[in-house]
């Protein structure tokens, strides 16, 4: 049944060009009627906010001081990047991206490859794994939290973990217990978007390679990587840029103590604790063009096929 | 794979393991909830002594309760945003799975950008916005924001789903003499029924799910959500930290979310996958 709509489209196209006909029009006509409430809904709240941010990033706006002001240029902009808390936060965000996506992609096809070759109870790992993925951000924070956290916690219990050792005291610890946080709670969305790429790899070609001679770790890397190579870069791509914005763990967990702000809570910090939303927009405009920067990388640099596209094509 | 095999008792130890890992946390976060601040550092996972004084103690007093309020603020932020997210998105991705017009791609690229958008971003402006227009710590003022990321979800998964329907039944139904609006709603409602229900589980879970508009664009009880008002709880007094009480509101808030994965996995899988695989 798939596409069976194309070849219909296809079979009547030469005919619409001859003359635009009133049919053709009424249906665009009635076509953008039904993308017109979604579409202006969206570009309310997210263009029309982006472009008020870069107006508020060039004031010198504090909310606390209502009386001062006035235009500032990009003296914001060279207040946050001159700033070595901004650098940390970049860092952090970085290295908890990186660390988490990367964990998250070892693990997730291991989960996934268990997930296609289990014969019994792949039902039953699949709903496991669902929980994770649709907890609530805040509450696996804290369920990660309350496990270390040593007034709480079971880990410090654990052998070889020293019974006083204070997670959140320190900023590498931390950041580890915020990546592991991160890595269970989204490791099952790569697993599900691996194994449904997984499930497109035509079988015949496993059982070729296999009267070949090649073993199971050849197949794996000579069919089963190469042929899922778009589905790993979606995932990767999604997850990267899900990562960019991790605030929800770091609130909860430290709220970014110990240096361990990441972009979105400095600013958070900056527009909602501090008001001071002409330093803050600066903040959220800098945000915003380092996930435009990451998702540019991955499209162009890497050639990620954007979902969607290629039906259109 | 037989039993008895080594292959098959790695591959069970394998599952074990995913379970456990994927579970445990949650049953601490339950063990906790079950236990009395005495007992609460002990480290045992299952409690010593049983008790729902935690539980109690969210809605003690009503509507002034810690959890009441919050909670009710979520289920209903979250189904009103999945309604309106539904019916807009619906007419969106009707157009572009069935209908022939130019700007498709724009519409589907706009909307997976969107999908993308650090939320942070938008906080700072729509924060002075909503106090200038008085949606600050409204519903609505947390409802909008929250349509326009649930949007590009909805319209994702329902443009996947409604590709697959095979429209030319509907053709086929008004050959065999029923009106429009019969084989729309004989033929076509069905079909699409699975795919809308699955969108709306993703974007209410989206919505459950916020945290970073929550905390900022509210500031009292009126119209906090769960996760927000979670992490402004405060203990009996100063001195007791208000853990117990943190993991059973956390608890409560899961279950919604497992009486979701239990029967509709399937559908939440595909809805998860369609639009990144199928396209």
């Amino acid at each position: 049944m798939t596409g069976a709509a194309e070849p219909a489209a296809e079979a009547t196209g030469p005919r619409k060009k001859g003359k635009i006909s009133e049919r053709t029009r009424s249906e665009r006509r009635l076509a953008y009627m039904l993308c017109a409430p979604a579409v202006i809904a969206m570009l309310l709240v997210t263009a029309y906010p982006i472009g008020y941010a870069i107006v508020l990033s060039l004031q010198d706006l504090d909310l606390r001081f209502p009386d001062e002001g006035g235009f500032a240029g990009l003296d914001n902009y060279g207040t946050v990047l001159s700033s070595p808390l901004w650098w940390q936060s970049v860092f952090n965000t970085v290295l908890i991206a990186v660390v988490s996506v990367a964990i998250e992609l070892v693990i997730g096809m291991i989960l996934a490859l268990i997930m296609f070759r289990a014969i019994f109870g792949r039902g039953l790992i699949r709903t496991s794994v669902l929980i994770p993925y649709g907890i609530v951000t805040v509450v696996a924070a804290f369920a990660w939290f309350y496990a270390f956290d040593p007034a709480s916690g079971f880990v410090n219990g654990l052998p070889f973990v020293a019974d006083d050792q204070a997670w959140f005291g320190d900023r590498w610890t931390a950041i580890g217990v915020i990546i592991a946080a991160e890595v269970w709670k989204t490791t099952p969305f790569i697993a599900l978007l691996l194994l449904a790429g997984m499930t497109t790899i035509d079988e015949g070609l496993y059982e070729a390679a296999k009267v070949d001679g090649a073993n199971a770790w050849q197949r794996f890397w000579r069919i089963t990587l190469p042929l899922m190579k778009p589905a790993i870069l979606v995932a990767l791509l999604f997850r990267t840029l899900d990562a960019f914005r991790v605030f929800d763990s770091i609130f909860i967990m430290t709220r970014g103590a110990q240096d361990t702000e990441s972009i979105s809570i400095v600013g958070y910090n900056q527009l909602i604790s501090r008001l001071n939303l002409g330093l803050g927009s600066a903040v959220s405009v800098l945000i915003f063009l380092l996930v435009l920067l990451v998702a540019f990388v991955f499209v162009r640099g890497f050639g990620t096929a954007v979902p969607g596209r290629e039906r259109e094509a | 794979m037989k039993r008895g095999t080594r292959e098959y008792t790695v591959w069970s130890v394998g599952m074990i393991v995913i379970i456990i890992a994927a579970l445990f946390p949650v049953l601490w976060i339950l063990s906790l909830s079950l236990k009395d601040p005495a007992t609460i550092a002990d480290g045992r996972l299952i409690p010593s002594e049983w008790t729902f004084d935690n539980y109690e103690a969210l809605f003690t007093g009503g509507f002034d309760s810690p959890l009441l309020r919050p909670l009710i603020n979520s289920v209903l932020i979250a189904l009103i945003s999945t309604s309106i997210a539904i019916v807009l998105a619906s007419f969106t991705a009707y157009a572009i799975a069935r209908l022939d017009f130019p700007g498709k791609l724009v519409i589907l690229g706009g909307a997976l950008a969107i999908a993308m958008f650090p939320a942070i971003s938008t906080v700072g402006p729509l924060f002075d916005m909503w106090r200038n227009l008085g949606l600050y710590d409204t519903y609505p003022g947390l409802i909008i924001p929250y349509l326009t990321f649930a949007l590009p979800l909805a319209i994702y998964t329902l443009v996947a789903f409604f590709r697959e329907i095979p429209w030319d039944l509907e053709q086929a139904a008004a050959v065999d003499g029923a009106t429009p609006f019969q084989a729309f709603r004989k033929v076509i409602v069905p079909l699409a029924a699975p795919g809308v229900f699955t969108a709306a589980i993703l974007v209410f879970i989206f919505c459950w799910n916020d945290f970073v508009f929550a905390i900022s664009l509210t500031s009292t009880n009126s119209s906090r959500t769960v996760p927000a008002a979670l992490a402004f709880f405060t203990g009996d007094s100063q001195f007791t930290a208000p853990t117990g009480n943190i993991a059973a509101a956390a608890v409560l808030v899961t279950i919604p979310i497992i009486i979701f994965v239990l029967f509709f996995q399937r559908r939440i899988v595909a809805g998860l996958t369609s639009g990144a695989v199928k396209g």
